[in-house]
């Protein structure tokens, strides 16, 4: 009997390490199909949809030895599962093949562009966040009166406006009209060659370099688009934490803070939010994949030389490598993000760790 | 005369209806009511009704032709009488062009919801009922769909397809069918082990017959919910397409593509660029208004969030 009992949280414990065994295979089979779902997707897209891929890279100029030697190159000849099978090697590899449009390759171009839309989509996530919790919050603090219609109202024409509309409305207001802000780009020419960046991250570079005019300029030119995609990403985070903290106000929890005579202001802020925080986190970190999406559109406007742009310029002459490129590491990003929301969720709920 | 609607009101809110008739009609009136009870709704509802007036009665409507305008003497005229939304780069009528592009965005609309809701319904029924492997792999197809952002693949879709309006409409509907696909598969196993499916099993239906007859009924609201909800973005994305110039080509008076050809005079005539942005924000405001009242009436458990 007692060597059961002795024996008994041994065996457990192997039981829960199997079980946590098991849930991340399980997550990695996750990872892995979605992957290979994406490059199936992705696959079909260019070589399988166009009537003529090579047509689609070439151009239909181009004299017929070429179109032979692009055919043979890309493997065209072969069945489609041997076609699929080089395309995953390359994509796998990082390569993605050449851009018409740039010359380069389009891995290259990606990682050029890359950080410009990381960084856009990162100031817009912080302003959402920054606005959309403490919209929401009070919204649920005054249920149905008439401070959570107007947020309602504000996160409804959120859902409701086209971004790329909006943004050309805010450049002719506050550039053309009022010049409050600079215009489209990233940085003035004027720090061409002064300005040297280091990571991508042309707000960190500044810092970095203690360039501080440098600095102002990149403010001046960021937040317009990044205001943007921040109300595009508070409708939605506004409307979340509102659901969330309707749920923690009506907990027991909530009644015996009251009951302790804690001020409303704690129990709002200090215990209610700290409990909405857990699925919040989740919210912005879709939200930011959100944003990843958004920006194709916004950069469109606002000349941002980021993936969006690179994407949408590819896709005007007909460069589908880079389309595609595009497309792929959007799409991996997101899957990125959307498991280490995931994670995320799992480490900070400890409800859900036991599981 | 008050006598009669008050029975008539007592009939149809009966605990014990007679027929099916007066049963669904009953069940019709209380959803209606307590759709109407909320403000907004009833204002989603008058805007998507506009502009179904709109696109029916186009060409009445138009004060002009959308698509021959006055080159010499009418282009990029300001607002003002004769024009009420001043005239394009072309010299046509902005809001005679709007007008006729409600009906493009109405087809967008209806026929994304047609392709779309459809697959996702019988992805998720089928599912939901069969379990085991062919859910496993279902299930799998919809999350990688899922994984992608919407307006990325179907802007790959589409420069793999062509521009134009059929192949953006295609490229959307292919993008939005995942969401319904779950929507459905959750329904489904909250009824698919009830008495009533047993029952027919019982009888001896096959399992097409209980999918497609007494399960798929079943789903039906809470997926014209989603739908509804959804087609603000599906005219954000076709609108986005069309900005993009992927979408509907010149001349046709798409909305999207009206802003981008107005861009170019942004600074000077910015109304050109400025009216089909509004329009665009009225109707999906519209739309989403009309959801989520929809929402809270057909579906009370989730009212209130």
């Amino acid at each position: 009997m007692s060597a059961v009992a002795r024996l008994k949280p041994a065996r457990r414990a192997n039981r829960r390490a199997y079980g946590r065994l098991k849930s991340v295979a399980g997550f990695l089979v996750v990872v892995a199909t979605t992957y290979l779902g994406l490059l199936a997707v992705t696959f079909f897209i260019g070589r399988v949809v166009p009537i003529d891929p090579v047509l689609a890279i070439v151009g239909d100029r181009a004299p017929a030895h070429v179109v032979e030697r692009v055919r043979l190159e890309m493997g065209l000849d072969l069945p489609y599962y041997q076609q699929f099978w080089l395309y995953m090697k390359g994509v796998l590899s990082g390569d993605f093949g050449t851009s018409v449009l740039t010359t380069n390759p389009v891995m290259a171009d990606i990682r050029r562009v890359f950080p410009a839309t990381m960084e856009l989509a990162t100031v817009g996530t912080i302003i959402g966040a920054l606005i959309g919790i403490p919209l929401g919050v009070l919204a649920a603090v005054k249920r149905g009166s008439f401070t959570d219609q107007v947020v309602r109202i504000i996160g409804l024409v959120g859902y409701s406006v086209p971004i790329f509309w909006l943004g050309l409305l805010a450049l002719l207001v506050f550039y053309a009209r009022l010049g409050w802000v600079s215009g489209p780009g990233r940085i003035d020419v004027v720090f061409e060659y002064t300005f040297t960046p280091v990571t991508g991250f042309f707000l960190l570079d500044a810092i970095l370099n203690r360039d501080w005019a440098a600095f102002r300029d990149i403010v001046s030119h960021i937040i317009l688009p990044a205001s943007l995609l921040g109300y595009f990403s508070l409708a939605y985070i506004s409307r979340m934490t509102r659901s969330f903290m309707l749920n923690e106000l009506g907990q027991e929890y909530i009644v015996a803070a009251r009951a302790k005579g804690l001020s409303e202001t704690r129990i709002i802020w200090g215990h209610a939010l700290r409990n909405a925080a857990v699925p919040l986190v989740t919210v912005i970190a879709l939200s930011y994949a959100g944003l990843l999406e958004g920006s194709v559109l916004t950069e469109t406007v606002f000349a941002w030389p980021g993936l969006g742009l690179y994407i949408t310029n590819s896709l005007q002459n007909a460069d589908m490598n880079a389309v595609l490129g595009g497309t792929i590491v959007i799409g991996s990003v997101f899957i990125a993000i959307n498991l280490l929301s995931d994670v995320l969720y799992r480490m900070l709920d400890p409800r859900t760790r036991s599981r | 005369m008050s006598d009669a609607a008050m029975t008539r009101r007592e009939w149809l809110l009966t605990d014990r209806p007679q027929s099916r008739l007066q049963a669904r009609l009953g069940r019709a009136y209380v959803a209606w009511r307590r759709f109407t009870a909320n403000r907004l709704a009833v204002i989603g509802l008058v805007i998507i009704l506009g502009l179904v007036f709109l696109a029916i009665f186009a060409p009445l409507l138009a004060p002009h032709s959308p698509y021959i305008g006055d080159l010499a003497k009418a282009r990029l005229l300001s607002p003002g009488p004769g024009h009420w939304l001043g005239t394009d780069d072309q010299g046509r009528d902005i809001l005679s062009r709007l007008i006729y592009g409600s009906r493009l965005t109405l087809q967008v609309v209806l026929l994304v919801a047609v392709i779309a809701a459809p697959i996702g319904l019988l992805v998720g029924t089928v599912a939901g009922y069969a379990g085991g492997w062919v859910d496993a792999v279902l299930m799998r197809i919809t999350d990688i769909f899922l994984a992608f952002p919407k307006l990325v693949l179907a802007l790959a879709f589409v420069a793999a397809l062509g521009p134009g309006i059929g192949n953006a409409i295609i490229a959307i509907a292919i993008t939005s069918w995942p969401p319904y696909a779950r929507i459905a598969r959750a329904e489904t196993l909250t009824v698919r082990n009830s008495d009533y499916i047993q029952a027919v099993q019982l009888m001896g239906a096959s399992p097409w017959r209980i999918v497609l007859r007494h399960i798929m009924p079943l789903c039906i609201s809470s997926l014209i919910v989603r739908v509804t909800l959804d087609m603000a973005g599906i005219i954000l994305t076709a609108a986005g397409l069309g900005f993009l110039g992927l979408g509907a080509q010149p001349p046709l008076p798409e909305w999207g593509a009206m802003i981008a050809s107005g861009r170019r005079f942004i600074l000077d005539q910015w109304w050109v660029a400025a009216a089909p942005g509004v329009a665009i924000l009225i109707v999906s405001l519209g739309f989403n208004l009309l959801g989520d009242g929809l929402r809270d009436a057909l579906d009370p458990r989730g009212s209130g969030q």
